[in-house]
Formats: structure tokens, C-alpha cells, sequence
């Protein structure tokens, strides 16, 4: 059951004894796919008959748009995990994946700009996709930055998981935004009812990529909730720690009236 | 309930009318910005009458996030904001009737007064009515989409400008519409009715999905 094992999973020890055991196999997978999609996308696929080799931008661009979206569906599927069920790993989930989701969003900008230079004649267009997804790198900027505001971690939680869910109207329109206006992006050629609009030649190596680069993804994910597991650790051994220390120089109470004078 | 929330409504315009309230300084600032556009741009007229209506709503929208930042943050400090937690009425009516005051000061007079700033970018009659018809409809948008942003950082010491990050990018739909509509009314392809409509219903949505959001928020950070 997939509900028992994701409430098994809630023992941070437990999730941090399986997760110690799954990374280095998911970091060694994710370097050998990725390295394998590379060389197909960079070497063995064709250049492209219109657009020549500046093609080969799409083997990174187009995963790192699947994975801007697709890293915003777990922060808010955690959103939804930290508000309503609880769950005590989905605010460390929530808060691994924001760094992630915003850096493959600014790389799916960035290898965008560059591809559309050649392509377009132009670094940027206030082209609805390109708008869509600068409002996500914002709303992304945003959910970072309301995590370094609050302090107590819990409380951050609670706060960006309401942002997260009201950002989400966002990422139909990311997606939908080359069919509902009529842009200079190209529509979708891939994820379509009647099939790919791609060769086979093309679709392969970015299959390969869009795999190695997801779990590049996922692997960095479950790392960095690692990370922030032993970094609330440390926080709540500081706390304790201060707090024994000012028990410790805490002077012996002489009587009331003194110790209000001295505190006043 | 209907008294209590009267109540609120009268408390909450009266804190903005006295001392130490913001009043109608949203409406100052917005004039600050529309005196300061030209003066960068040049006192080019036509160019002001082509651009006059996105300039306007570009004011409003900063100027409704300058008093986002106390819409809950004074009621948190002095407490209050507690007593309406425990009361008996929904946490989410009390959200709708402390955004309908805060609109009632910055979004409505700002809206009636558009023409008047519309006089300073040479608008024509006709663009004026648009701008100020769409800038009474879509400012509650602005002001519910602001509120999440000012109950998620009620209890942070600087809240401001964390603010504004949070909320901008939520309010660039409105924006769109808004300014679209206005320009529609001046002429082109669409008509008015299409993208003022979809800006009216981007109000509702913003009022429903912000009272909601707005309330878990202050619940939770408590």
C-alpha cells in the first residue's frame, strides 16, 4: 500500500536509513543515463535540416521545462502533504525541492535565450510561454525567499505551503499557454494525443536525457532532504544546548523583588 | 455575526481615517507615481496618451501594496488579530470585511480619482471611463491576492518588501486583463466586454481563493 509505506516513511530515522542506502545507487544510475544521453544528443543524433546543430540546445532545454513543472508538482503535492495529512517529512520535502525546481527553471530560461538568439533573432520575447515561465521563476523566487523569512521551520512550512498551492494556478498556464494564445513558441510535439510530431532520431536521445536529468533531479531532491533532516537536528541540539547553558548561569534567585529589579 | 462584522468594517476605517492610519496615502502615492512616469519619459503627449492607461495601472498596483503590510501585522502586535481567531465568526468573513475596508481606502477612491490623474496623461474622455471602470473592477483582485501575502507575513518584523516579492507575480494576470480591457475601450481588434469580463471574474476568484488562503494563513502562524 502506497499510503503505509509514504506513513512508514514518516520515522525520519527509518527514512534516513533507506535513503541512505538508495543515493548512491540513483546518483551512479543518474550519471550513467545522463552521460549516455549526452552522447547521443551531443554525437550520434542528427543535426537538424532547418535549424543545424543549435538543435542539440533541445536535448537540455526541453527536460529542464518538464522538470520546472514537474519539481513544482512535488512541492505542492508536499504542500497539500504538510497541511492536510501532516506528514512530517513533507515540509522537509517541500523545502528540497524549491532550490531544484527554481535552478532547472532559470537553466530552461537560460538554454531557451540562447537556443532562440539563432533561432528567433532574438534573446527574449514577451511570448505567453516565455512570460508563463518567468512568473514561475518568480513565484519560485518567492517560495525561497518566504523560507528564509520564518525562522521556526514548522511555521515557514505552513506559510509557503499556502504559497505553493495558490502559485499552482500558474502551471496550467505554463503548459497550456502555446495552445490557448497563438505564440511564437512552437506547440507541444511531444506529450500529444495523436503521437509525436518528432523523429525517432531526435526522440530517443532527449527520452534519454529527460530520464538521466529526472533523476538528477530526484536524486539531488532526496540528498537535500537529507541535508535539511541533519541541519533541523542540529538546530533543535543547539537550542538544547543554549537552553542548558542558560540554565547553568542562571544566578540562584536571592528573592522576587531583586530578580525583577534586575531583569527590569 | 452581520453586527460584529459591521463593527469590524466601521473599526478598521476609522483606524484608517485617524492619526497614525494611512488614510487615503495610497491615493497620494499613486499621484507621486503618475507626476514621476513623465518626467522620465519626457512630456511626450502622445506618447502619454498611447501608454496612459498601463501607467495608471502599474500605480495601482504599487500603490495597493503600500498598505498591505498593516492589513494584519497591527492587529497581530496589539492582539486583536487573537480575539478574532477565538471569535465565533469564520476567520474568512473576517478576512473579506478587513479587505473590502482596506479596498474602501486605496482601491475605490483611487478608481474614482483616475480621470482626474487620466487628465495629467492625456487621456480622451472615452479611455478615462475605461481605465476607471476596469480599475473599479479589478482592484479588489489586487487587494484579496495582496492579503495572502500580508497574512502569511503578519507575524515576520519586516514584512514589506518579502511581500511584494510573494504577490507581484500573482497579480500579473490582473494586470494583463486590466490593461487590456482599457486599451480595448481605446481601440483594436478585441472588444471591451471579452477581457473585462474575464477581469471581473478574476475578482471573484481573488476574493474566494484569497479569504480562503488568507485565513489558513493566519491560523497557522500564530
Amino acid at each position: 500500500m502506497p499510503t503505509s509505506f509514504l506513513w512508514g516513511l514518516a520515522n525520519p530515522t527509518r527514512f534516513m536509513a533507506l535513503s541512505a542506502r538508495i543515493l548512491p545507487w540513483m546518483a551512479a544510475l543518474s550519471a550513467v543515463v545522463t552521460a549516455a544521453g549526452l552522447y547521443l544528443a551531443l554525437f550520434s543524433s542528427p543535426a537538424d535540416y532547418q535549424q543545424g546543430e543549435t538543435v542539440r540546445i533541445m536535448y537540455i532545454h526541453v527536460p529542464a521545462a518538464w522538470l520546472a513543472l514537474a519539481l513544482y508538482a512535488i512541492m505542492s503535492l508536499s504542500a497539500l502533504g504538510t497541511l492536510v495529512w501532516r506528514h512530517p517529512l513533507a515540509d522537509v520535502s517541500q523545502k528540497a525541492a524549491a532550490p531544484i525546481g527554481a535552478a532547472f527553471t532559470l537553466l530552461c530560461l537560460v538554454t531557451g535565450s540562447l537556443w532562440g538568439k539563432p533561432m528567433w533573432g532574438t534573446w527574449w520575447v514577451w511570448d505567453a510561454r516565455l512570460t508563463s515561465v518567468l512568473v514561475l521563476f518568480l513565484i519560485y523566487l518567492g517560495i525561497l525567499a518566504l523560507w528564509r523569512a520564518i525562522e521556526d521551520p514548522g511555521q515557514a512550512a505552513r506559510a509557503v505551503a499556502i504559497l505553493t498551492l495558490v502559485g499552482f494556478v500558474n502551471i496550467p498556464i505554463v503548459k497550456f499557454s502555446v495552445d490557448w494564445w497563438n505564440t511564437l513558441h512552437q506547440p507541444a510535439s511531444v506529450i500529444r494525443m495523436d503521437g509525436a510530431t518528432i523523429d525517432a532520431s531526435m526522440l530517443w536521445p532527449l527520452f534519454t536525457m529527460a530520464i538521466g536529468l529526472t533523476l538528477l533531479a530526484l536524486t539531488l531532491h532526496m540528498s537535500g532532504m537529507r541535508s535539511e533532516i541533519l541541519a533541523r537536528r542540529a538546530r533543535s541540539l543547539t537550542l538544547k544546548a543554549a537552553d542548558r547553558a542558560a540554565e547553568r548561569q542562571r544566578p540562584l534567585p536571592l528573592s522576587a523583588g531583586s530578580a525583577g529589579a534586575g531583569s527590569a | 455575526m452581520m453586527a460584529a462584522l459591521g463593527a469590524l468594517l466601521v473599526r478598521d476605517l476609522k483606524l484608517a481615517a485617524r492619526v497614525g492610519g494611512s488614510g487615503l496615502l495610497g491615493v497620494v502615492f499613486f499621484l507621486m507615481l503618475v507626476t514621476l512616469i513623465p518626467f522620465a519619459l519626457g512630456p511626450d503627449l502622445n506618447l502619454l496618451s498611447r501608454i496612459g492607461p498601463a501607467i495608471l495601472w502599474i500605480a495601482a498596483v504599487l500603490a495597493t501594496l503600500i498598505g498591505l503590510d498593516r492589513l494584519f501585522q497591527g492587529d497581530e502586535e496589539d492582539g486583536s488579530l487573537d480575539l478574532m481567531r477565538m471569535s465565533h465568526v469564520p476567520l474568512e468573513l473576517v478576512v473579506i470585511v478587513k479587505g473590502l475596508a482596506h479596498w474602501l481606502t486605496t482601491g475605490f477612491p483611487l478608481a474614482l480619482l483616475s480621470p482626474l490623474f487620466g487628465l495629467l496623461l492625456a487621456q480622451e474622455p472615452d479611455a478615462m471611463l475605461a481605465v476607471m471602470a476596469t480599475l473599479m473592477v479589478g482592484t479588489p483582485a489586487l487587494t484579496f491576492i495582496g492579503g495572502i501575502g500580508a497574512a502569511l507575513t503578519a507575524s515576520l518584523p519586516r514584512g514589506g518588501l518579502i511581500l511584494a516579492v510573494l504577490v507581484l507575480p500573482l497579480m500579473i494576470p490582473t494586470l494583463i486583463f486590466g490593461v487590456s480591457a482599457a486599451q480595448a475601450a481605446i481601440g483594436g481588434t478585441v472588444p471591451f466586454l471579452t477581457p473585462f469580463l474575464v477581469l471581473a471574474a478574476l475578482s471573484l476568484v481573488a476574493i474566494v481563493t484569497g479569504a480562503v488562503a488568507s485565513a489558513a494563513a493566519l491560523r497557522g502562524g500564530g
